[in-house]
C-alpha cells in the first residue's frame, strides 16, 4: 500500500508523486486533502490533493520542500512505499455541491501562488469539464518555479502567468493582474479562489474585496490529526473559531482572520528549526 | 478464611525521578507480593464487585486462582469478559467500581483488584499465555464492521469474534487504539510493551484492523453495507472534538487543547528526540481543567520541563480525575490553583500567550451533577503569568458519521442516541462508548462495546 508510482521534480525543490491509494482515489473531490507519514518517525504532513485516478487507484501529491518533514517525503522514489496515507480530508470544495443550474451561472478566477498551483489544478479541471468558464492565474517569484504550465492550460479557458521579476508573464504580484484583468481587461468573474501562502491570500483577498469580487481561500494551517482531533488548525473565521481540517480548508477569504492564521502557522518555528539543525548534523555525520 | 492483612502497597517510581522521565509510574505487583494481597478477598457469596464492573468481570473467581498461585487459570478467568486487562488494570478507575464496592473497604482497605488483574494480565504477557485464553466459535461467516479502535470498539470485536464472526476494525489514524494511543501518556500506559500487545492478541482472536480508514470520508457507513458486505456496523468513535472554553485569547500562540498536546506526545511520540512531530512548552504551563485528560497533560508538561499549574473552577473534592492521578501529579511537584476560572487568555505583542486573567469562585448550591457549582467573586480578578496554556475542558463526539450517515439521530449534544443495548436509530447500526455517552471512561466505554456485541450477535442471527 502508498508505493510510489511515478515521481519528477518539478522545481529543484517542488515534487509531484502519483501514490497508490485506491480508497482515497474513489472517495476524493476538488479541495479535500490527505496526510502523508512517510516511515514509522516521521510527522503527519497535510497535502492537498492534485489530481486523482479511481480507475488506476492513484492519487497525486504537490510537496515543496520546506523543512525536515517535507525534505523526508521527496527523498522517497518511485517504488518505494509512504508508511501512511490517509484521506480523504476535509470538505469538498462548495461548488462540488452546487446545482447544475446555479454553477452554469458563475466564471471563476483562480489564484495560484508557487506550490498552491497543484490544488487549484483538479479544481479547474472539474469546473472546465462540466463547462463553468475558468480563468487562472499563475504566479511565482521566477519563470523557473511555475508549474502546471500545460496541465492547466488544458482545464481552463485563460492561462496568465505571472512573475515577481518579471521573467515570464505579468511582471508584479497577482494582486497587481487580478486589478488589471479585472479593471483594465474587463473581464468579469463571479468567484475568486486563491490558494497559496498565506500571506499571498491574504492581500488576494484584499485586492478581491476592492473589487467587490467574491473569494474562497484554502488555509494551510497546522495540523496533528486532520480529522478534528486536536484543534491545532484552529482559525477564526467571520469571529467564530473553525476547525480548518473538517470543516475547511475552504473558507470565505472576507472572513478570515489571516493575521491571527499567519502567527499560528509559525507556532513550531523554533522547534522546527531546532529539528532542521539536528537534522544536518545527522546528514554531516553520515558523511 | 480470608487473611486479615492489611492491603499490600504496590511499588512506584520515585516521584522526583519519574518527574523527568516517560517510564511507567506504578511498577505492579510481584507474584509474592499478588498471591499475598489475594488471600485477602473475602469471596463473598453475593460478590458486589462483580455487579459494579461494567464487564462483570468474575473478581473473586480469578482471586481464587491467584490463592492457589494459578495465574494462568487467574487469566482465563479474566480473558472470558475482558479483553484489555492489563489495559483496564492500569487505568480503570477501580475506587468508584470493583474496590469501591468491596465490603472490606467498609471498615478497612478494599482489595487491590485493579492491581492483581494488571499482575494476572502482565504475567500471562510476559510468559506468552495471553493469547490462547479465548475460547472461539466457529466462523459463521456474517461480516460485522466496528468503526474506531478505542477500548468500545476493541471489546466489541473480540465478544464478536469469538462468536464467530469476520469482524473488521476502520480506525482513522494510524495506530490502533483509540484514546489509549493517542491520549493516555506512556507513563501511566505503556504502548509497546502493553498496549501494543494487549491489541496484537485482539488481531489473534481473528479480527483485522485497518488503518488511515476514516468512515465518513474514506468509505461511508452505505458502502460498509451495500458495497463491502457488512450485515452491522458497530460505531465506537468516541468523543474527540475538544472543547474550549470561549473566552478571548484562545487562539493565541502557545495556547493548546489537552488532545492536541497529549497526541503530539502519546501518538506521534514528540517526547522523544528520534521522532520528527514538534512539541512545545514554556517555562510555566498553565493547564485548565481537573480531569483526568488534565492530569495528564499537565505530568506530561512537567516530564518535558515546564512548571505546571492546574487552575480548577472548583474545590479539590470535586475533581473530576481519580484521586490516584491527583495524588500522583501532586507528589510530582504539579501546582493546583483551586476555585480559580480563566475570564481571558493574555497575550504579549507578538500573539504568543503571557499568561491567564482569573477570577476567584466560590461554591454555590449543588447544580445537575450533584457537585456545588462555582460562582465567581465579583473583583476578585488577578493574573497568572503562563507562556503555555493547556485547555483540557473535555470533549465532544465527533459529527463526521451522522453527518454522513441517513437515519442516525443525534441528542443536542451531538452524541448518537442508542437505546440501552447500543442500537442506533438506524437498523443494523449500532454505537456505543463516548459516541453515545459523551467522555466517560475506557471501561464504560468496553461494557458498552460487549452489550453492543450482544445487540447485533441477536440482530444477526434473527435476520
Amino acid at each position: 500500500m502508498y508505493r510510489i508510482l511515478t515521481k519528477e521534480m518539478l522545481t529543484p525543490t517542488i515534487c509531484r508523486m502519483k501514490v497508490e491509494a485506491p480508497l482515497i482515489a474513489a472517495a476524493a473531490r476538488p479541495g479535500q486533502f490527505l496526510m502523508v507519514r512517510a516511515d514509522e518517525k516521521g510527522e503527519r504532513v497535510p497535502l492537498t490533493i492534485s489530481d486523482y485516478d479511481a480507475g488506476e487507484g492513484s492519487v497525486t501529491i504537490v510537496t515543496q520542500e520546506i523543512g525536515v518533514s517535507t525534505e523526508e517525503i521527496v527523498a522517497f522514489e518511485a517504488g518505494q512505499s509512504f508508511c501512511d496515507v490517509t484521506g480523504p480530508l476535509g470538505m469538498p470544495s462548495e461548488f462540488t455541491e452546487m446545482p447544475a443550474d446555479s454553477l452554469a451561472a458563475r466564471r471563476y478566477i483562480f489564484i495560484a501562488g508557487g506550490v498552491g498551483t497543484a490544488p487549484v489544478y483538479p479544481q479547474a479541471k472539474w469546473l472546465h469539464s462540466r463547462g463553468v468558464p475558468v480563468d487562472v492565474i499563475i504566479g511565482a517569484k521566477t519563470a523557473d518555479l511555475l508549474i502546471y504550465r500545460q496541465e492547466m492550460a488544458a482545464v481552463c479557458d485563460n492561462l496568465f502567468f505571472c512573475t515577481d521579476d518579471g521573467s515570464e508573464g505579468f511582471h508584479g504580484m497577482v494582486t497587481a493582474l487580478l486589478e488589471k484583468l479585472v479593471r483594465e481587461d474587463g473581464r468579469s468573474y463571479t468567484q475568486a479562489v486563491a490558494i497559496g501562502p498565506m500571506v499571498m491570500m491574504k492581500f488576494t483577498t484584499l485586492t478581491a474585496r476592492k473589487l467587490a469580487l467574491p473569494i474562497t481561500v484554502s488555509l494551510n494551517t497546522l495540523m496533528v490529526d486532520g480529522t478534528g482531533m486536536c484543534g491545532a488548525c484552529r482559525v477564526t473565521v467571520g469571529g467564530r473559531t473553525r476547525f480548518a481540517c473538517v470543516e475547511g480548508p475552504e473558507f470565505d477569504g472576507y472572513e478570515v482572520d489571516f493575521d491571527e492564521a499567519m502567527r499560528r502557522q509559525g507556532q513550531f518555528r523554533k522547534e522546527e528549526k531546532e529539528e532542521m539543525e539536528e537534522h544536518e548534523c545527522k546528514i554531516g555525520r553520515d558523511k | 478464611m480470608a487473611n486479615r492483612i492489611p492491603r499490600v502497597p504496590v511499588r512506584e517510581q520515585d516521584p522526583r525521578v519519574r518527574a523527568r522521565n516517560f517510564d511507567e509510574v506504578c511498577y505492579g505487583y510481584n507474584e509474592e507480593e499478588a498471591f499475598l494481597e489475594a488471600t485477602r478477598c473475602l469471596h463473598c457469596r453475593n460478590p458486589r464487585c462483580v455487579a459494579a464492573c461494567p464487564v462483570n468481570l468474575q473478581i473473586p473467581d480469578f482471586i481464587a486462582k491467584l490463592t492457589e498461585k494459578d495465574v494462568r487459570g487467574a487469566a482465563e478467568v479474566i480473558a472470558r469478559d475482558s479483553s484489555l486487562p492489563a489495559v483496564c488494570g492500569r487505568v480503570c478507575p477501580q475506587e468508584t467500581q470493583c474496590e469501591g464496592s468491596c465490603v472490606l473497604g467498609v471498615k478497612g482497605e478494599a482489595v487491590a483488584i485493579g492491581k492483581l488483574e494488571r499482575f494476572v494480565a502482565d504475567w500471562s504477557r510476559e510468559h506468552g499465555t495471553s493469547s490462547e485464553n479465548a475460547a472461539k466459535a466457529a466462523p459463521n461467516g456474517k461480516k460485522v464492521a466496528i468503526v474506531g479502535s478505542g477500548p468500545a470498539g476493541l471489546a466489541c470485536a473480540c465478544d464478536l469474534a469469538k462468536l464467530g464472526y469476520d469482524v473488521t476494525i476502520f480506525e482513522a489514524l494510524h495506530k490502533p487504539g483509540g484514546v489509549l494511543v493517542y491520549g493516555i501518556p506512556e507513563f501511566r500506559l505503556p504502548k509497546e510493551k502493553v498496549l501494543a500487545r494487549e491489541i496484537e492478541d485482539v488481531r489473534k482472536l481473528g479480527v483485522k484492523i485497518e488503518t488511515n480508514v476514516i468512515v465518513g470520508r474514506t468509505v461511508t457507513v452505505d458502502q460498509l453495507f451495500d458495497e463491502k458486505g457488512f450485515s452491522a456496523v458497530f460505531v465506537g468513535t468516541g468523543a474527540g472534538t475538544p472543547k474550549f472554553m470561549g473566552i478571548p485569547g484562545e487562539n493565541l500562540c502557545g495556547v493548546f487543547s489537552a488532545n492536541e498536546f497529549l497526541t503530539r506526545n502519546n501518538l506521534m511520540n514528540a517526547y522523544r528526540k528520534d521522532y520528527l512531530t514538534p512539541i512545545h512548552v514554556g517555562r510555566r504551563t498553565c493547564v485548565v481543567g481537573g480531569g483526568n485528560v488534565a492530569m495528564d497533560a499537565a505530568r506530561t508538561a512537567l516530564r518535558l520541563g515546564s512548571e505546571v499549574h492546574i487552575v480548577y473552577r472548583r474545590t479539590e473534592a470535586e475533581l473530576p480525575a481519580r484521586r490516584e492521578e491527583v495524588h500522583h501529579a501532586a507528589e510530582e511537584g504539579i501546582v493546583f490553583n483551586m476555585l480559580t476560572n480563566p475570564v481571558e487568555v493574555l497575550g504579549d505583542e507578538n500573539g504568543w500567550v503571557r499568561g491567564l486573567r482569573c477570577i476567584r469562585m466560590e461554591l454555590g448550591e449543588p447544580d445537575e451533577s450533584g457537585r456545588r457549582r462555582p460562582v465567581p467573586v465579583e473583583g476578585s480578578e488577578f493574573e497568572i503569568d503562563a507562556d503555555t496554556v493547556i485547555m483540557a475542558l473535555g470533549t465532544s463526539s465527533n459529527p463526521l458519521i451522522p453527518d454522513t450517515t441517513d437515519g442516525l439521530e443525534t441528542t443536542k449534544r451531538g452524541c448518537l442516541v442508542a437505546d440501552e443495548n447500543g442500537a442506533t436509530t438506524r437498523p443494523g447500526v449500532f454505537a456505543g462508548g463516548d459516541a453515545v455517552t459523551g467522555a466517560a471512561t475506557v471501561i464504560l466505554a468496553m461494557g458498552a462495546g460487549r452489550t453492543a456485541a450482544k445487540a447485533i450477535d441477536e440482530y444477526l442471527k434473527k435476520k
